[in-house]
């Protein structure tokens, strides 16, 4: 029996390294075509740039003379990493910022932690007493010196744009998306043309409308904080795109769930609460995610109204005459610290993903 | 047992577009009655129970549920919907909840339980229904005739006094079938009010007070079960019966 199974069982598959590489890399004469074409690319290219980055950049130095090898001049980074993190932030005070950041950093890792108790309750507190803290710790009050917000600047106006927008423009766009399917027919219209008109225009319009137009419409006198108005801007912004993403998820709910969620009688705001959005928003999670990022690439955009983010400063200490010349280094190092944020919401989100399946 | 009406339905019509699907339905069921419904598709059956929980609205006549006349005021569709459990065809668990947060949920939200009530509850439904053991599985890790007996003690988990049934056992495979109809029978012999649309006709003859036959939106005979198969009145049933049985 032995001996006959062996004979007509599965079919012996090549193992080891070369049966992998005959399979994926050399299958045919084209695909070992394209595979030596690509080894060939890599080749030229990676090198230069791990010498330019690593092996012939320089590292230690206070001014521009002491970049003395081919590579990077790191040095440039280094010496404006204060104007490139915190902006123009008094330095006495930026204790302030970093403190945010490190609760903001404990309870994300105690929420990234598995199986920990009370997740619940960070949940909230970073919800609903964090951004109270924030607003506190970082434009001033209670016995803290004021700081204003056009001395924010750097990753750190990047992250609180983005941050703020992508928070707050989650709920706002879950509510345009039920609006918008809604039996009634005012709030289904209003709802989409709020929808239709952020989403048909562009980002640089609503912040030039936020930051120029805007005041022309207000009394005499009455003057809102120009980082505000930037920052409700990218939050309509983003809750429109969110809302139509929303809108998917919704609409792919069999009536099914509807019906059951009724039939054991749910009202209307359980039932999404409970049952729908759930399941929605969990099948569009990498769509959201995919907004997220797009909203956090955008915040850049914030220059042309002029509050400098951390692309924006980067450029803006490139200008200055003791670092002329480095903007490549600027831009690589921009590059690098955006490319960390999105993949880490992209990491998040398969392992949201993941964590949540239940099958179907 | 005592005739207290629970459902009453005086000359109900309904349309899909032109499509009369609901035409003229007189009905009357007291409380611990099984009715068995019957009929083609597209008679209107399902229309018909999917009516008396407000799934669908009826457009003309009258639907009194328990005393509470089903209108478009939301307290009366909240209250005929707390009495009366419904299971359907495809199950329509929620595939995001484990089976004990399928069956707690309503208690918990609707009936205002506390927790470990509802989860108590919950447990004593599924282990009536004999799914105890996997109380903690999500939905699409259980068989067919597994997920609609779970489906059936969620429905249970609200207490309610009424329990519609839409086609349960059309989707599930032929050997689930029996396990389904089990769970219906002791049921029906717990004394629940039932209505049942099926084309189980085993389940008809043993359960049934009296089983109905709808066509083209109307009931064509309404009899108790030893009437309804020996003589049939109207020919429409007659061929029905001689297609199915």
């Amino acid at each position: 029996m032995r001996a006959a199974n062996k004979e007509f069982g599965p079919p012996v598959i090549e193992l080891g390294a070369m049966g992998w590489l005959r399979k994926n890399l050399f299958s045919n004469w084209y695909n070992s075509l394209l595979t030596i074409f690509g080894l060939y690319l890599l080749y030229i290219l990676i090198p230069p740039l791990v010498n330019w980055i690593f092996l012939d950049a320089n590292f230690v130095g206070s001014t521009r003379d002491d970049c003395t090898n081919e590579g990077a001049c790191w040095i440039f980074i280094q010496q404006n990493i204060k104007l490139i993190f915190y902006g123009l932030y008094p330095t006495e005070e930026l204790w302030r910022i970093n403190f945010v950041y490190l609760i903001l950093f404990i309870s994300g890792v105690y929420l990234l932690i598995p199986n920990l108790k009370y997740k619940g309750w960070v949940g909230a507190f970073l919800l609903i007493i964090f951004p109270i803290i924030c607003v506190v710790m970082l434009s001033g009050g209670l016995g803290l010196e004021a700081v204003e917000t056009r001395l924010w600047g750097g990753l750190f106006l990047t992250l609180v744009i983005a941050g703020v927008g992508i928070v707050l423009s989650l709920p706002i766009g879950v509510m345009l998306a039920l609006g918008r399917r809604s039996k009634l027919p005012v709030v289904s219209i209003l709802c989409t043309i709020f929808i239709e008109i952020w989403r048909g225009v562009p980002l640089i319009t609503v912040l030039f409308m936020a930051s120029n137009m805007f005041p022309l419409f207000m009394p005499e006198g009455v003057n809102f904080d120009k980082l505000i108005r930037a920052l409700i801007g990218v939050m309509f912004f983003s809750a429109a795109y969110l809302a139509e993403v929303v809108r998917g998820g919704l609409q792919a709910m069999p009536k099914g769930q509807y019906e059951a969620s009724q039939a054991v009688g749910l009202t209307y705001w359980r039932m999404m609460a409970l049952v729908i959005l759930p399941q929605s928003l969990k099948m569009v999670i990498p769509a959201i995610i995919g907004s997220f990022i797009a909203i956090f690439k955008d915040t850049t955009l914030v220059l042309v109204i002029g509050l400098f983010d951390f692309l924006g400063i980067i450029q803006f200490v490139g200008t200055n005459p003791d670092w002329l010349g480095f903007s490549h280094e600027g831009y690589v190092f921009a590059a690098a610290v955006f490319w960390v944020f999105c993949y880490a919401m992209s990491w998040y989100s398969q392992r949201l993903e993941k964590k949540l399946d239940t099958g179907r | 047992m005592s005739s207290e009406l629970m459902i009453e339905m005086k000359n109900v019509h309904k349309w899909f577009g032109e499509l009369h699907v609901l035409n003229d339905i007189n009905l009357e069921i007291n409380k611990g009655e099984k009715i068995v419904i019957c009929g083609p598709s597209g008679s209107g059956k399902s229309t018909l129970i999917r009516c008396i929980n407000r799934l669908e609205e009826h457009q003309r006549g009258n639907i009194i549920v328990e005393g509470t006349e089903l209108t478009n005021d939301s307290r009366s569709i909240e209250r005929i919907r707390g009495e009366v459990g419904m299971v359907f065809q495809q199950f329509n668990l929620f595939p995001h909840l484990s089976i004990l947060d399928n069956c707690s949920l309503a208690p918990i939200w609707v009936r205002k339980l506390p927790k470990a009530e509802a989860k108590e509850k919950a447990m004593e439904y599924l282990k009536r229904v004999q799914i105890d053991d996997q109380a903690h599985k999500y939905p699409a890790q259980l068989s067919g005739g597994q997920q609609q007996r779970a489906a059936i003690a969620r429905a249970l988990c609200m207490e309610p006094r009424i329990m519609l049934f839409d086609e349960p056992t059309s989707a599930l495979d032929p050997e689930m079938i029996k396990e389904v109809l089990d769970v219906m029978v002791g049921l029906a012999q717990g004394g629940m009010t039932m209505i049942v649309v099926t084309h189980e006709m085993g389940f008809a003859k043993e359960v049934a007070d009296s089983i109905i036959f709808m066509d083209e939106g109307q009931i064509v005979e309404a009899k108790n079960p030893k009437d309804f198969f020996d003589n049939p009145e109207s020919e429409r049933t007659k061929t029905f019966l001689s297609q199915i049985l």
